[in-house]
């Protein structure tokens, strides 16, 4: 059983059908990485995945359709990392983390010592231990994203979903965020769904590629057979050169189009 | 050695809690409120008098009241109806605003936020103006009042999900647009019944001075109900700061809660409004004076400005009746005149405005 099976969903918001048909499958341990366009409805895929927009078609956890799922049951199975999350500045981090708890506890309940410890716990993960006692306000922008990372990883789901989680990052703290992830999917058998706008990155770090546009899943694959120079220029409209190393992996490079009356021609 | 104790000192702060010095200090500040609001007055008990005759009712303790019939009159009948109402109103008006601040998560929101005081200005405008001015017409007046907040309150609530969905932004433009629309019919009714514009007035400006038990009895339940839902949900204002979708995804029924918690806080102010008229800026200094020294966690927040805003107002109330004795100033000038600079020091130190 797949731990996630999305099968041929769709989503209307306001009259508009933002998903079309798509269908996807993760086992445990995967990377999968959606790619596409703006608007092709990554976002809107993922929130569906969450149970946060209605959505038609299947979409199963652990073989239990999302749409029947309890809220809370749904959120002890799938943390979210959204992509502009809201920080108020004057809570600390630990504070913050330990909110990933939520999905445990009941109703009107506080944290126990061993929602602490899963704080705590989440924060060494991604070495953010020393963190715990700062301000929102006052970190960079990679350690912020860490301790959102961290918020997910205390809720201690099986799913992570990131949504472009490298947005507004350097591009050294890009790839710091990245191997994180990489290592907590190593050495903890996370299962992660990205949504992502750095190709070179989404080639990089998942193993598989969904590649949407318009709402509908248009190609999958390896990333070496997604991110294709034909592909791009055809979905993306971009003039991209695909440069491909066994050692390093694979690198999208954007280029200059000739003219720019001349638009890319798939 | 000691850096690591540095460090664990550092995480137990950054978890919240209130800390036993903060539980002394809001006890202590309660207690003096409290007395004092109980022993000055145009007849002076002394606060040690109010103190002994308050132990002679404790059993067993063998303490002996110094107060004359007169005096204890004046301190069961007069003064500690008004101080309980003090607290209760007080309470009310500073839980109320931190709970409209958590939910719409704006630093700036209180009770008069959402039309609820617009709403009760108006139905005790038309109590007042159109009645029934003496005997039942003072019962029905907390009544209309409460009615009339709640209106506004649903009104802005069905403008905000009609307009723009369930944003923070939408639902306060809607609350601003329905007390400018309540309050100019509220000020249509005052012009035109020029007789009772003084009445109107005074209440208005807020007033505890003609308060009874009945008044307490009649606030009481309002004020208990709306502060055991509003404590209830004090973790999950927490939960709600870090953004409708994420506390969602963690699991939170988030409209439930915000409909659960607006409908305790404007259950608490309306009843608030409804005795004292409208009383500013409670709801606003008294949480943040809180946030700046106490933490910002709701778990801090709500139950401290439940008991510096009980104390705060019997406070201010002492000071409505004392300043200009014997007349007595309406105690809306009096947390207006403190409030007001306050409040520009918090616009101007403040670092985040806004959702």
């Amino acid at each position: 059983m797949s731990l996630l099976a999305v099968r041929r969903v769709g989503v209307v918001l306001d009259g508009t059908r933002v998903v079309d048909g798509v269908s996807l499958a993760l086992e445990r341990g995967d990377w999968l990485g959606l790619i596409g366009p703006n608007g092709a409805g990554k976002t809107s895929l993922l929130r569906a995945v969450v149970g946060l927009v209605p959505y038609e078609g299947s979409i199963a956890l652990q073989g239990e359709e999302v749409a029947a799922l309890g809220r809370r049951d749904l959120a002890r199975r799938v943390a979210v990392v959204p992509q502009i999350p809201l920080i108020p500045p004057d809570m600390t981090v630990l504070e913050y983390v330990v909110i990933g708890r939520t999905p445990h506890l009941s109703y009107a309940g506080g944290p126990g010592a061993g929602d602490l410890d899963a704080a705590r716990a989440a924060l060494a993960r991604l070495d953010s231990g020393h963190l715990a006692g700062r301000r929102l306000g006052t970190l960079s922008g990679g350690e912020r994203q860490r301790a959102v990372l961290a918020r997910a990883v205390a809720q201690d789901a099986a799913l992570l979903l990131l949504d472009e989680p490298t947005t507004g990052l350097d591009i050294g703290a890009q790839q710091q965020v990245l191997e994180l992830v990489a290592a907590l999917r190593a050495e903890h058998g996370l299962t992660v769904l990205s949504a992502m706008h750095d190709l070179t990155h989404a080639g990089q770090y998942a193993d598989r590629l969904v590649l949407m546009d318009r709402g509908r899943d248009v190609a999958r694959g390896l990333p070496e057979e997604v991110l294709t120079e034909e592909l791009l220029a055809r979905h993306y409209r971009a003039w991209v050169r695909v440069v491909s190393d066994s050692e390093e992996g694979i690198a999208v490079v954007p280029l200059r189009p000739h003219t720019t009356a001349e638009e890319p021609v798939p | 050695m000691q850096r690591v104790d540095q460090l664990r000192a550092r995480e137990a702060r950054a978890l919240p809690g209130i800390t036993l010095p903060w539980t002394l200090a809001a006890a202590a500040f309660l207690l003096v409120a409290v007395l004092a609001g109980l022993a000055v007055g145009p007849v002076g008990l002394g606060v040690g008098a109010v103190a002994r005759e308050l132990l002679s009712h404790v059993p067993l303790l063998g303490v002996q009241s110094p107060l004359t019939d007169t005096e204890d009159a004046i301190l069961w009948e007069l003064r500690a109806p008004r101080v309980v109402l003090g607290l209760l109103v007080g309470a009310m008006l500073a839980a109320g605003g931190a709970a409209y601040q958590g939910v719409f998560r704006n630093p700036l929101a209180d009770p008069y936020l959402l039309g609820a005081a617009a709403g009760a200005g108006l139905g005790a405008t038309l109590v007042i103006a159109y009645g029934i001015g003496s005997g039942a017409g003072r019962d029905l007046r907390p009544v209309a009042a409460f009615a009339g907040a709640t209106l506004g309150v649903t009104a802005a609530y069905l403008l905000g999900r009609s307009v723009g969905g369930r944003s923070t932004a939408t639902l306060i433009l809607a609350g601003v647009t329905v007390a400018a629309f309540l309050t100019a019919v509220q000020t249509f009714v005052q012009q035109n019944r020029s007789d009772t514009v003084q009445e109107v007035y005074a209440w208005i400006l807020g007033q505890l001075e003609t308060s009874g038990w009945r008044d307490v009895a009649i606030a009481l339940p309002y004020v208990l109900v709306s502060t055991v839902l509003l404590l209830w949900h004090r973790r999950l204002l927490d939960v709600l700061a870090v953004g409708d979708d994420e506390a969602a995804s963690l699991g939170v029924p988030v409209a439930r809660v915000r409909l659960l918690v607006v409908a305790a806080a404007t259950l608490g102010t309306a009843a608030a409004v409804a005795l004292s008229g409208l009383i500013g800026f409670v709801g606003i200094i008294v949480p943040h004076a809180i946030r700046l020294l106490a933490g910002t966690s709701y778990r801090i927040v709500l139950p401290l400005s439940l008991a510096f805003g009980a104390g705060f107002l019997v406070l201010a109330d002492l000071l409505a009746r004392t300043v200009i004795s014997p007349a007595e100033l309406p105690i809306g000038v009096v947390t207006a005149f403190f409030g007001a600079p306050f409040f520009a020091v918090v616009l101007r130190t403040t670092r985040t405005v806004g959702p």
